[in-house]
């Protein structure tokens, strides 16, 4: 049976009928087409779809959209300046070529960001750790540890 | 050249600004107005007959537009899928090459074989309406495994081979080899396993099919590494369409390593569903779906041996292997055991005579194909595990006796049909030992024991044939196509510059390469110049990336391209300058007259190209837009020397790995950066391979045990080590850019030089990949009750 939904997605109030079982990530790649958030798997574990909901990250394929009623969501498409300046986090992984097919990218910043709010100075084995939920296939990790690492000074800097 | 030389520059890429904001556009993005949503039912069994498929249910559910079944699509006269590599037995017999229908036939042969598809107004309803579908199977036994396959009594999976054998094919002189064998003073023989893998691209695999009956044309966006390959393979062989009502379009793609090379049955079959319905029709590969029908990677049984003289001299090296090809024959699975492996056992040795004899069969699994490596990796497993080895029996120095082995003069022809035509084995291996401080190791090692942990080095020297390849070569091997590249260069009148190039770009950032590549040649900046791929309808007609071809064969096209536009622009420069066509000179984007002050920029001649008010018309066209094809005369041979040092730990048998050394020759590199992220991205394959990946079949049910994320074991972020790399040029001799390709380096050195440093901690002679930490355990568990 369809249901309404209504969340604050990028700042922006949002609302639509979408039937109960619809996810989080359904609801923000089909009913919103914010297509920036993706899909790499169905068992919660490569972190393509990350986003964030009211502040924290989240895997949006693991929650219903009905779970994030009323709730803050920050998709990819939110985290640059509304003139396209880039986060610090998006320009810290184009500095150190932290993206290759790009597909893990928006997941990856958005894990980024929440890490380093959880760990405003982290070292590099806390950054490979907090990353078990974001799987690259492209990067072999290398250059997204370094990028994280870079940014983690500004990104802390910027609350 | 100056200030627009962007060659050896680590420009940022140009690509890495859409991604960031999250405006690519995959495979998946793609909604075009009234898309409907096809869901395939696939085989839960690994083997059965199928008595009857029962869709009556599933057509009357909600939302659902059509179902197909295989009796369908046989009546519609679609084709199975074909094989792009014919393979010629011992005997000089055709390869066994079944039928590989787009929906089964009669009978399925793999877990995740496609039986049926339904399509619906929305997604859950196809996927509803799919589970209504009843199938009647009538379970057969199945075999999974290489050997057992042509054990005597393994279930039959194709009438043709009722030995499940597609070939016997062999490569070198055995009588030769053989003599060699009687001579040696010492041989080593191993027998291993190359572990089967499942290539998991983040992005899963789709398609979206869509027909207009206006124009009869048809579009399909797929997730592929070779738009016009799948194009051409589509149309002219599976569904017979005019290939010019086709346009495939490959957009952003997330990833491929080899998987997206292929057609797919579910490809062709929303393309010609397409038709059926009136409709676009999508089909999107859930994950469990990419685990049980992508084509896998390696899969080998072996059986190796090197003979040595009593100088640590290689006199002969003789291979036997079983290779398994899965259930049916994929795009270019046939050629890979074969002329992508056998070709590459000299390694960066001078090892006079090699013989390699392959086996390659049928099994109850998903068909095996090219991944990144595709032949390669197992070849350099094979001879950089035999070397390592071979040097701690004799006692010698690893590094030493690959040094005593070292090919140094070139052009040379190895006993296995390639012509390496560079190469400077010493200078990468030198520098990985010292970059490694291998020096330091034995003190490492000692303060490793003072804590209770076991320290162990090894070593891989690997070579690889990239750049595939003189056409000729490749059809005289068997190769059903082309393999050269296509290029086109348009300049526009303000003098910027849109180029078409045949290769495509799922991550290596052509965009930023090839634009380099243009702008240092035509003198003006990077952001001057846009690369477009992956649009049939755009691009020439090209073979598309795959075996770190694009820069050398791509590149070359786009420079050949280039040269022409060069030329034509000095013809018109010295038409401006009122000056000979011999005396202009093209440097840094200027045409100039030697020893005078006359000169015209480049962005000047394009607009006099295209406003040829004063122009030589009567001797020269309009325009400024040249194309190219560019056909290899060679491969090229990247090589490079890896060194990796590990530490573990004998109570759990957990391996870190301290450090990972990677010196490679790729030739001239254009952009470090991106040469080093792909050097990352292959080690950390390699390393996957090595430590933590590995696909399981059940042996009797042939149902795939490791089909999810959470059973395969993918490598995160906290098992691989930050890496330490380092480049040595020498450059291609046969292509203007003296480039030799990078892509898949780290994913062929880095399996034998960490199971040589895992074997040389625990003091084992062999260890089977993936070398996890219960592996490891128990070899040291079976070593102390020895
Ligand atoms: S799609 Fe959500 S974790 Fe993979
Ligand atoms: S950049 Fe391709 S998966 Fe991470």
């Amino acid at each position: 049976m369809p249901v309404k939904v209504s969340m604050t997605v990028n700042g922006k109030p949002v609302a639509a009928e979408v039937e109960e079982r619809t996810l989080l990530v359904t609801f923000i790649r089909e009913a919103l087409r914010l297509t920036g958030t993706h899909v790499g798997c169905d068992t919660a574990q490569c972190g393509a779809c990350t986003v964030h909901m009211n502040g924290n990250a989240v895997k949006a394929c693991n929650i219903l959209a009905l779970q994030a009623e009323g709730a803050n969501i920050l998709t990819i498409e939110g985290v640059a300046a509304t003139d396209g300046t880039l986060h610090p986090m998006q320009e810290a992984f184009r500095e150190h070529h932290a993206l290759q097919c790009g597909f893990c990218t928006p997941g990856m910043v958005l894990s980024a960001i929440d890490l380093v709010k959880r760990h405003p100075n982290p070292t590099e084995a806390v950054v490979r750790a907090e990353l078990d939920g974001n799987f690259c296939r492209c990067t072999g990790y290398h250059n997204i540890v370094k990028a994280i690492l870079a940014a983690a000074p500004k990104v802390a800097a910027m609350r | 050249m100056g200030s627009t030389n962007f060659i050896g520059a680590s420009v940022k890429r140009k690509e890495d600004y859409r991604f960031l904001i999250g405006a690519g556009q995959y495979t998946d993005d793609v909604v075009p107005e009234r898309t409907s949503y096809a869901v395939f039912v696939r085989s839960p069994h690994g083997h059965a007959k199928l008595r009857k498929v029962d869709t009556a249910k599933a057509a009357k559910a909600p939302g659902v537009i059509a179902v197909y079944t295989g009796d369908d699509i046989a009546k519609a006269g679609v084709n199975g899928l074909p094989c792009g590599w014919l393979i010629t037995d011992v005997n000089g017999q055709p390869m066994k090459e079944p039928p590989y229908p787009v929906l089964a036939q009669g009978k399925v042969r793999y877990v995740g074989d496609r039986v049926a598809v339904v399509i619906a107004e929305t997604y859950p309803q196809a996927k509803d309406a799919a589970e209504l579908i009843e199938v009647d199977y009538e379970v057969l036994p199945a075999v999974t495994d290489a050997a057992a396959a042509r054990n005597k009594g393994a279930p039959v999976i194709h009438d043709i081979a009722p030995d499940n054998t597609c070939y016997v094919w062999a490569l070198g002189d055995k009588a030769k080899v053989d003599e060699a064998f009687k001579a040696a003073a010492h041989v080593t023989r191993l027998e291993f396993v190359n572990n089967r893998l499942i290539p998991n691209a983040i992005e899963p695999r789709a398609a979206v099919g869509a027909y207009s009956r206006g124009d009869e044309s048809y579009t399909l966006h797929v997730t592929s590494q070779n738009p016009h390959v799948e194009r051409l393979l589509m149309t002219a062989f599976v569904l017979g369409l005019p290939e010019h009502k086709v346009r495939v379009v490959a957009p952003d793609v997330g990833g491929g390593f080899g998987s997206k090379i292929y057609l797919y049955g579910e490809d062709v079959v929303v393309t010609w569903a397409s038709r059926q319905v009136n409709r676009p029709v999508k089909w999107t590969a859930e994950r469990m779906e990419s685990f049980t029908s992508d084509a896998h990677g390696r899969d080998h049984v072996t059986t190796a041996e090197l003979a040595l003289d009593k100088n640590g001299k290689f006199l002969a090296m003789r291979v036997h292997t079983t290779a398994n090809l899965g259930a049916y024959l994929s795009t270019f699975s046939s050629c890979i055991p074969t002329i992508l492996y056998a070709t590459l056992l000299a390694g960066q040795y001078a090892t006079p005579q090699i013989y390699c004899e392959v086996t390659a069969v049928f099994t109850n699994t998903a068909p095996v194909d090219a991944y990144r490596g595709a032949g390669r990796p197992e070849a350099a497993y094979v001879v950089e595990r035999l070397v390592e080895t071979a040097a701690r029996e004799l006692k010698v120095d690893p590094a030493e006796l690959r040094r005593r082995n070292f090919i140094r003069s070139f052009p040379y022809q190895t006993p296995v049909a390639l012509l390496y035509d560079t190469g400077n084995f010493d200078a990468t291996l030198d520098a990985a030992l010292e970059l490694g401080d291998v020096a330091g190791y034995a003190k490492r090692k000692a303060e490793s024991a003072a804590r209770g942990k076991l320290r162990g080095i090894g070593y891989s020297c690997y070579i690889e044939a990239c750049g595939i390849a003189p056409s000729n070569i490749a059809g005289a091997l068997g190769a059903r196509a082309g393999l050269y590249e296509a290029g086109e260069v348009r300049v526009h009148p303000t003098g910027k510059v849109t180029v078409f190039t045949g290769s495509h770009s799922h991550g290596q950032g052509h965009e930023t390469t090839f634009a380099q590549v243009v702008a240092s040649r035509l003198g003006i900046a990077v952001e001057d110049v846009d690369i477009v791929h992956g649009d049939t309808s755009k691009i020439p007609f090209g073979m598309g990336t795959y075996g770190s071809r694009s820069l050398a064969v791509g590149g070359t096209a786009i420079v050949k391209a280039l040269d022409k536009v060069v030329a034509k622009g000095k013809k018109i420069a010295a038409h401006l300058m009122e000056a000979a066509e011999a005396d202009v000179e093209f440097t840094d984007g200027v045409f100039k007259v030697g020893g005078t002050d006359k000169q015209v920029p480049f962005a000047q001649v394009a607009l006099t190209a295209y406003v040829p008010h004063n122009y030589p018309l009567d001797k020269l066209e309009p325009g400024l837009n040249e194309n190219a094809f560019y056909d290899p005369t060679n491969f090229t041979f990247p090589a490079g020397a890896y060194v990796c040092e590990v530490e573990v730990d004998p109570d759990t048998g957990k391996t870190m790995i301290e450090r990972f050394v990677a010196v490679d020759d790729f030739g001239k590199v254009i952009n470090p950066m991106i040469v080093a992220g792909q050097v990352h991205g292959g080690l950390t394959q390699g390393i996957g391979q090595a430590l933590l990946e590995g696909c399981r079949y059940d042996a009797e049910t042939g149902q795939l045990v490791t089909g999810t994320m959470m059973d395969y074991c993918l490598p995160r972020a906290g098992d691989v080590p930050s890496y330490q790399l380092d480049t040595r040029e020498t450059p291609c001799t046969h292509n203007p850019l003296g480039v030799k390709g990078c892509g898949e380096a780290g994913a062929i050195g880095a399996p034998p030089a960490l199971m040589n440093a895992i074997t040389d901690a625990i003091g084992v002679r062999d260890l089977p990949m993936p070398a996890t930490a219960e592996t490891v355990w128990r070899a040291l568990a079976a070593k102390q009750a020895a």
